[in-house]
Formats: structure tokens, sequence, C-alpha cells
């Protein structure tokens, strides 16, 4: 399966049929149930979706850092040409925090409340580059003024806890970009943080991931941190892509009614609106998956076929990817126009 | 950490004084006339009065509190009634093999209750794990008496390697120090395993795996120094209830400790002796939780002066 429309740029990782489970008494519990997606060289892939669609479990899968009784079940996570999970554990260190990074949602409890910015920094350096104490120590300075934190010779020696949450979000990009990674994994970078300093740090991971020329998966539920970073799309339901586009066919032509029911509860500023939309209903849970199509029970085109049978991922021609019945030959119903029929007209998104 | 130390000493200042409180008042709560007591059963009503005068017993409480306090400072704590010696010299030395006693028994549960409970907590659910615990209940769970008494009947009973009693010697402080260390190294495993459990699930510990850490390290460096925080406040305790719980553990072995010496005084009505004693062992316990309050300020730089 290839997501890839220009073919000549190289493809950083590429995520093939990604299957992990969480085996717990109850049974085996499918977080990510057959995902694909490819992140081209240099480009930024977002992944959407609520909370529980297992769009964290998939960033973690790729790290393999999934704990028990987790695992990664099947599939293949193809980094830089290498099968991530035919790696040995020793080999992933060595890709972990130097080639592919992550920073993680929550800034106030992911430093290590012991250690001084600076000795977390500098770690990544000792061990990836085999640098001296010292020798890290000055290359974590240099970090810390490329993150944009004021007087970082004084931050250096700081402690997590002297720090606010949008600077030791800084601090976390600083760790992860050390070593000049190929890959960044954000997940959910911003969601804990203040409106304004939302858009400070997605500015800054956008500056740099240009200046540096890394790949970045981020994962977000937000659309409108899509709308502003990201290159591709995908949107995951309940563990598998309901929807892959480019970001600007997936806004002007939504495909999938769950990509339409999440763009029409953003808020809009371009036309009167009495209150939010809301797609009804919740997420499925992960032990309790429908066996049809997983957005079925809430979607409002759904008919008997859509609850009976999952539908596959499907190209549509035009750059889009959806896992519909409504977009294939054997749809049963009245012709939908799934944007139009469900009320949302595409908006002048920045 | 200068400031801070100096603030904690500070704050102990009040403690003391409620300390200094509690005991001279044992005095006065007691039932019976303390100067009775000293005086004896025997003593007819002139020698206690005169008794009652000399100990200043006639002063409003405050200036007996003051001379108490005045005299406990320049290292007066009055005579033993038995011996008529000072309390000081009766305390002094027999003072030291107890803090000696409770120092090997707390380095010792140290030692082996955080080696256990890292292990425990490393191979969490494996048949190591269990055993270790199931250790720990029964260590946790024995009588220290009754643990002393199965030692002594063992190694120096049955294959002589250890004397019974006594102490000083090197062979002869180690089945004391294992009797008393034991329970404690059971609290310290437990504790430090669910610790270790706590923080290894902890947001930091994946960024560190994130970062390509060693699991060792990630076990050692980055959880570890965190999972200390609760422990230390239990070594600390412990030691404390070591000095003043080892009176069953220095009567198996015969040791002259403080505590044997304790009881001694309140089966022979040995006022001053038990008062003297316990101030010591108060203060002692005051020490040890300002030693605790410094070492966590290192361990965890959250703390603040404030």
């Amino acid at each position: 399966m290839d997501n890839l429309k220009d073919n000549d740029t190289k493809t950083i990782i590429k995520v093939d049929d990604l299957q992990t489970s969480f085996f717990t008494h109850k049974g085996e519990v499918k977080a990510v149930d057959g995902v694909h997606f490819d992140v081209p060289a240099g480009k930024t892939l977002g992944i959407v979706g609520e909370s529980g669609s297992g769009k964290s479990i998939t960033a973690l899968s790729i790290m393999r850092l999934i704990e028990a009784p987790g695992r990664v079940k099947g599939g293949s996570i193809t980094f830089n040409g290498e099968d991530l999970l035919a790696k040995s554990e020793a080999e992933m260190r060595r890709i972990r925090g130097n080639k592919i990074s992550m920073i993680f949602q929550e800034p106030m409890t992911s430093l290590n409340p012991v250690y001084t910015i600076g000795d977390q920094i500098a770690e990544s350096y000792q061990i990836h580059q085999g640098l001296s104490k010292k020798q890290a120590l000055e290359k974590a300075l240099g970090m810390l003024e490329l993150v944009g934190i004021p007087s970082p010779k004084a931050r250096l020696k700081a402690y997590p806890h002297e720090l606010s949450g949008g600077m030791r979000q800084r601090a976390m990009i600083a760790i992860a970009l050390a070593c000049n990674p190929e890959l960044l994994i954000a997940d959910e970078p911003t969601t804990a943080l203040d409106v304004t300093i939302q858009a400070q740090i997605l500015g800054l991971v956008n500056d740099l991931q240009k200046d540096l020329g890394m790949s970045m998966l981020l994962i977000t539920h937000d659309l409108g941190v899509v709308a502003e970073t990201c290159d591709y799309v995908a949107v995951m339901y309940a563990g598998k892509i309901v929807e892959y586009a480019d970001v600007n066919t997936l806004f002007a032509n939504p495909k999938h009614p769950y990509t339409v029911g999440l763009l029409k509860s953003l808020p809009r500023h371009d036309i009167d609106q009495e209150e939010l939309e809301v797609i009804r209903g919740m997420v499925p849970r992960p032990d309790d998956l429908p066996n049809g199509c997983r957005f079925a029970p809430r979607c409002p085109f759904a008919r008997e076929m859509c609850v009976e049978r999952l539908p596959d991922l499907e190209d549509q021609g035009d750059g889009n990817q959806v896992r519909c019945w409504i977009h294939t030959d054997q749809w049963d119903g009245p012709e939908v126009n799934v944007r139009d029929d469900y009320g949302y007209s595409e908006s002048t998104q920045s | 950490m200068f400031i801070y130390t100096v603030r904690r000493l500070i704050q102990t200042i009040p403690v003391m004084i409620g300390v200094t409180l509690v005991v001279f008042l044992m005095m006065h709560l007691i039932p019976g006339d303390p100067a009775q007591i000293i005086a004896g059963e025997s003593a007819n009503e002139q020698q206690v009065e005169q008794t009652r005068e000399r100990l200043g017993l006639n002063d409003p409480l405050p200036v007996q509190y003051g001379t108490f306090v005045g005299n406990a400072v320049t290292g007066d704590l009055g005579n033993s009634i038995r011996s008529g010696r000072a309390v000081t010299d009766e305390i002094g030395a027999r003072f030291w093999v107890t803090v000696e006693l409770a120092f090997y028994s707390t380095l010792l549960s140290i030692f082996i209750g955080l080696i256990a409970g890292i292990v425990s907590a490393t191979r969490r659910n494996s048949p190591l794990d269990m055993i270790i615990m199931i250790t720990a209940l029964f260590g946790l769970s024995m009588p220290n008496f009754w643990l002393g008494l199965m030692l002594i009947q063992y190694f120096a009973l049955n294959i002589e390697w250890l004397p019974v009693s006594g102490w000083g010697t090197p062979q002869s402080i180690i089945l004391p120090v294992i009797t008393l260390g034991t329970a404690g190294a059971a609290i310290i495993a437990r504790m430090t395993r669910s610790s270790m459990l706590e923080v290894i699930h902890q947001d930091y510990i994946r960024t560190a795996r994130a970062k390509g850490v060693k699991e060792r390290y990630v076990v050692y460096k980055h959880a570890l120094r965190n999972a200390l925080i609760p422990v230390v406040t239990v070594v600390g305790l412990q030691f404390g209830v070591l000095l003043g719980g080892a009176v069953l553990t220095e009567t198996v072995f015969a040791i002259n400790g403080l505590g044997r010496l304790v009881v001694e005084a309140i089966g022979q009505r040995d006022f001053p002796i038990v008062q003297g004693a316990v101030l010591i062992l108060a203060l002692m316990f005051v020490f040890v939780n300002f030693i605790v309050d410094i070492s966590y300020r290192f361990l965890n730089k959250r703390i603040d002066l404030d």
C-alpha cells in the first residue's frame, strides 16, 4: 500500500498493517487494528482522532515502547528501509532519542523532577554521541537557545518545577531534538498548554522542523492544529484509519462522515453559530467493537450493510482514501453527498 | 541549602520544648506525691517535706520547669533513686550501646530492604517477587524476641558459631542486629517495591526510555532516586522506633542497653532514670527526623524553603 502521491520523495517511515493489542484478563483488546501510513521525508503527517482512537498507541508502537500487557501483534514498521519490529532492544535504544524522538502531551510530568534541565538534555548527547558531561552540557546550552528559552545559562541548572508549562515543553523539545532526529513524533504536544502558549510551541516546532529538515508525525485531536502544521492527515477512529488525504483535500473535500463530523464540530468564525456541533454518541470501547463499520452506531447515514460489514480503506482517485460504504459501488442506499448532506460547508480555515 | 537547614533546625525548637514539657509534667501526672516517691516509702512526714523543699517542689510550676530545663541543658537530670548516681552517668554508656544496636540494625534493614524491594519491583509478579514479598510478610509478622530466641537456638546453641549473648565483639552483634533489623528490612522492602512501581509508570520514565536510556539506568538513575523519597521517611521512623523498641532484643541477648535500663527503672520506681531516658530518646527522635528532612532536600529539589 502506498499512500505517497509524489513518489519522487523519499519515505522516512512506512507503517503497514500495524496491529497493537492489550492482552488483559478479559481478553484481547485491539487498540490499533491494521493501520497503514507513510511519512514522506521532510513532511508532516497528522494523525487525528478522539481519545481512545489508538493514535497514541500507534506512536508508542513505532518507538517500541508499548508496555505489558500490550504488544505489537503484527504488521511492519519500516524506518529508512529497516524493519523496526525486527530490531533488538539494544538496536532500538540507539534509534530512540537519536533517529526517532518523541515529545509528549504532559510537559508538567514528562521531565524527571530530581534532575536539572541541563542534565536531562545532556543525557541524550552522553548516550548517543558519547560526549563527556561537560561537552554534553555545552551542547545542551545550545539546544536551550535554539528552543527559545530565555536566559538559557541559568535554565541549564534549573529543575523542572522551576519552569512554566510552556518552558517545560520547550525543554522537552530540546531533549527530543538534541541528536537531530530524522523523525519527530509529537503526541498532543500542545494539548496541555494555554492557547497562547500553544501557538508559540506549534510555531517553534514548525520552524525547527523546516530548519532541521525533519519529518514529523503529529498526533492530535485538534483539527486546527492539523490545518496549521500538517501536509497529510490520517483520521483514526477506534483503532483504524477511516480517511487519509493531503491536508488541503481533507479540509476542502472530506469524504468520511466521521471526518465531516469532526470538521463540523470545530468552532467557526465565518458563520453565526448558536452552539457548537457535536458528534452524538461515544467512541466504542476497544474491548467491545462493532463488527461492521466502527463508526456506524454514530453515523447519520448508516444502513444495515454498515452495521454488518467493515468497509476497506479505498483510494478515491482524487488523493483521498476513505473507509466508507457510501464511496463504493456496493452502496445500496440513496445517493449521499456526505459533505453537503451532513451540513458542512468549507470554512476559511487558516 | 544552608538556610533550609537552619530553618529546619529552628523548627525543632518548639518540638523540643514540647518534649521537655511532657517529660517534666510526667513527674506531676503520675499518681502519688513525687517527694514521697523519691524520699522512699518508709520516709516520715518531715523527711518528705525536706525532700520536697530540696527538689524545689514547693515552687510554682513554671519556676520548677525552668529549673528542670536549666539543669537538663547543663547535663544534670537528677540522681537515680536506687544508686544515687547521676542519671546522665547511668544512662550515658548504655545509651550508646542502644544507639549502636539501632544504627547497625537500620543499616542492615536499608541494605536488605532496598535490594529486595528493587528486585521485586523490577521483576513484578515473577516467582522471585512472590518469594521476596512472602518472606517480607514473615519478617514483618515475626515477633522479634521469638526470632532472637530461634537464632540463638540455631546459631549459638546448635552449630555454636556465634555467642549466645553480650555486646561489643563483632561476633556478638550479629544476632541482635539481625533480630532487630529484620522487621525494618521487611518494611523497607515493601515500601521500596510499591514506591518503585508507582514511579516506574510516571511520564518521565517514559521520557527516559524514549531518549534511549538503558533499562538499568532507567531503574537506578531515573526511577530509584524518585522512589527513595518515601523510603527515607520510613528509614527515619524505623531508626526512632528501634531506639525505643530495642528493649526485647536487649533482654533476649542480655545487652546492657537503654531499653533494659528503662524497664528495670520502671520496675524499681526509679523515676529520675525513666524521666531522663524518655527525654534523651525523644530528643534523639527529633534529631533523626531533622536528619531525614535534610536528606529529603538532597533527594527532592521540589521541597521548598517554605
